[in-house]
């Protein structure tokens, strides 16, 4: 029972680690400021994910103890991370004028909204 | 005189939860310092929350985290052989505008935390009059298909739960 609990627990880290490492070579290997950005919003949640359900089952299995507070980090995770990875994209359309360029229109009469001001 | 009291009685629940998990365990000191924070946080923080959003179908909120886990699932699959296998310059990466059909604040701000989530894509902008969104996306041969899928998947559902 113990060795399976603990093949589980090892191969739920090793993909998350997989995962985690994706995410941090496609920061530095895809070439540019918006590209990168996908490597470490997706790749790393499953990466994180692996990783925090490994820790429950270690606790709930071998400790015989429940702990949410993987839960925890896991919705904190879910709350932050599309927020960060937004205004990083915001931040880097208003510095990089060619980015400009490339957006499509709106479809409405307005422009997008850190480029417009907006009123 | 209870709006007053609870401006967001579903935020007082959300903090109280949160506060017994921090604390890792359902002690009675542990529910009542949850329930103090429950009560002064939104209290304090009620100009923040001008809007009070509606949840007309709370069920399909299950169903909704259970499809974007799956995506996610799915996603990290995806996105992982694209950064392994492809040459960065390769990956046929273009912005959307993913028109919007909703219009709660937290029902585009729970889509556009979704599209960052699920596949190979990433919410950049909102226009500034909150009509459509700017999707970034790291691979996709039929952009239309691709926003198609977005109002589809996500937004139908969302427009469920919150209109």
């Amino acid at each position: 029972m113990h060795v399976l609990v603990e093949a589980v627990v090892s191969g739920l880290i090793l993909i998350g680690a997989f995962f985690l490492l994706v995410g941090s070579f496609g920061l530095a290997k895809l070439p540019d400021m918006m590209r990168r950005l996908h490597g470490p919003t997706k790749a790393t949640t499953l990466g994180i994910g692996s990783l925090l359900i490994a820790s429950m089952v270690y606790f709930a299995a071998l400790r015989g103890q429940v702990s949410v507070h993987e839960l925890l980090i896991t919705l904190f995770l879910f709350l932050t991370a599309p927020v960060s990875a937004h205004m990083l994209a915001k931040a880097h359309m208003l510095r990089a004028k060619g980015e400009r360029g490339r957006l499509p229109p709106t479809g409405g009469p307005k422009g997008w909204a850190t480029l417009d001001g907006g009123d | 005189m209870l709006a007053r009291l609870l401006p967001h009685p579903l935020l007082t629940l959300l903090i109280t939860l949160v506060w017994v998990f921090l604390a890792n365990q359902a002690t009675a000191g542990a529910v009542v310092l949850g329930l103090i924070l429950g009560l002064v946080i939104p209290a304090v923080t009620a100009a923040f929350w001008p809007g009070r959003p509606r949840i007309y179908a709370p069920l399909a909120i299950l169903e909704y985290a259970a499809i974007v886990l799956w995506d996610i699932l799915v996603s990290n699959v995806q996105v992982a052989y694209l950064i392994l296998f492809r040459r960065g310059d390769s990956l046929d990466t273009r912005y959307v505008t993913v028109p919007l059909d909703l219009v709660t604040p937290e029902a585009i701000a729970a889509l556009a935390g979704t599209i960052t989530m699920t596949p190979g894509t990433v919410s950049a902008d909102l226009s500034a009059d909150g009509t459509a969104l700017l999707v970034h996306c790291l691979e996709t041969h039929d952009p239309e298909a691709t926003v198609a899928t977005i109002k589809h998947r996500y937004e139908r559902r969302l427009k469920r739960i919150f209109e």
